[in-house]
């Protein structure tokens, strides 16, 4: 076991874990933030994304014990983001989601697209989602929603981290 | 599935690591951002007993600019080179090829360092650095040695970085302003590993070009012919089609079906177009 300090939405958290727990199991199995889903376990899917010093990273591909000192935010830790507000508001109206599993995973790639100005066009938005896979193949729906609440927060970037 | 246990240390110096590595043996492997590295490990094709942490390195973040060459540390991420954040030696090429590997949440913890070590065939920097000439500095318990990439690298996952040395950075020499660059990768969907690459640098100013396939069934294809056709200022598509069939098919141990030859053939062409058009 190896002992590990960081921050998870904002709370400084201390644990003992095993090196090979991973990040989405630590957080979904002793943290019980089941938001954070897994599907491939293996980088392809996506479902598992979370942000990790601001960026968006696989939480199935990153150990725990190499969390250690960093600031992770999950689909839980978004309460108050402007961006994170328009997405849901879009992804509600314009049924951007069937299932369920991938949409965590999805509003956090999407907020990351908008940060980054990478969310202009429906172009750029579907190269920007080729990592998370919807399996009930509910893309348009999804797409729609991106690209209407990028067009919403235009010149209002999210708050930093 | 879940990864296998281990046992984990993160050393503060990289003398430190290749110590680690040294007496770990061949149950010991370096982890950097994990991207290949844990998804090997959750599907149980790798296995190592003890993981040593180099991410956090400063020695590996190390970016230093000389007049004729750019040296990024291992530790650099594809975001970073993708984001400009490093200097660029490559006149856009390298930003290009990082912006379309895999996807943004891999390329914000993948390094440069490890995707050489990995040395993927279908990889984007296997190609990308031995078209550009790069040479990987290596660091081990005797000390440094460097070995231009187009060696380093041996095959397919393989190479020729010693057992307990570490890939330090790479050393990238700096295309002239005139230089040009043509790059494409074939692949399904955004983000995959390609099923041809093709990589073509011009750069008549320093009297080097160089033309290389990936996802070659082995070590990045240095395509000699068409190399020398761009030295000699070639522009008619048979004569540039020709030399690059030519390359393809005097790579006697690369069993390209029809498939794929064609797709080798398409990417390199047009990588080639791209830089004498």
């Amino acid at each position: 076991m190896t002992a590990i300090r960081l921050r998870i939405n904002g709370d400084q958290v201390a644990d003992d874990v095993p090196p090979r727990l991973s990040l989405a199991d630590f957080l979904r199995e002793r943290r019980n933030l089941t938001g954070t889903h897994l599907g491939c376990e293996h980088g392809v899917c996506g479902a598992c994304t979370v942000l990790v010093e601001g960026e968006p990273a696989r939480a199935c591909l990153m150990l725990a014990v190499g969390c250690d000192d960093r600031e992770i935010r999950t689909i839980e830790g978004f309460a108050g983001d402007p961006a994170m507000a328009a997405l849901r508001d879009s992804f509600h109206r314009h049924h951007g989601l069937q299932c369920g599993f991938c949409t965590p995973a999805m509003l956090i790639t999407a907020r990351d697209l908008i940060r980054r100005g990478r969310a202009g066009s429906e172009r750029e938005i579907r190269a920007g989602l080729a990592g998370n896979i919807c399996r009930c193949t509910g893309y348009t729906n999804i797409v729609a929603a991106i690209s209407e609440a990028a067009a919403a927060t235009a010149g209002r970037p999210p708050d930093a981290e | 599935m879940k990864a296998p246990a281990f046992d984990y240390v993160r050393p503060q110096s990289l003398s430190e690591a290749v110590g680690l590595l040294a007496a770990g043996g061949s149950e010991a492997q370096v982890i950097a951002g994990g991207q290949s590295l844990i998804a090997m490990m959750n599907l149980r094709i790798a296995s190592p007993r003890l993981l040593i942490d180099i991410a956090r390195l400063a020695e590996l973040a190390a970016l230093t600019e000389a007049e004729d060459s750019v040296t990024l540390g291992a530790g650099v991420t594809h975001a970073m080179i993708e984001d400009g954040q490093t200097p660029d030696p490559s006149r856009g090429l390298m930003p290009r090829a990082a912006a379309a590997l895999a996807y943004r949440a891999i390329r914000n913890r993948g390094t440069l360092g490890g995707s050489l070590a990995l040395s993927d065939p279908a990889a984007e920097w296997p190609a990308v650095l031995v078209a550009l000439d790069a040479e990987a500095v290596l660091y081990g318990p005797g000390g440094r040695r460097s070995l231009k990439c187009r060696e380093f690298i041996n095959g397919i996952y393989e190479t020729k970085l010693a057992d307990c040395e570490i890939i330090e950075s790479v050393r990238i020499p700096k295309l002239s302003a005139s230089a040009r660059c043509g790059y494409l990768k074939l692949c399904r969907k955004s983000g995959e590993f390609a099923n041809a690459l093709a990589v073509a640098v011009a750069d008549h100013a320093r009297g080097y070009c160089r033309v290389v396939s990936g996802a070659a069934n082995g070590a990045p294809l240095v395509l000699t012919q068409a190399s020398q056709a761009l030295v000699d200022n070639r522009r008619e598509p048979e004569a540039l089609r020709g030399a690059i069939a030519a390359d393809l098919d005097h790579a006697a141990d690369r069993h390209f079906d029809d498939f794929q030859h064609n797709l080798l053939m398409v990417a390199a062409m047009r990588a080639v177009r791209e830089v004498t058009a």
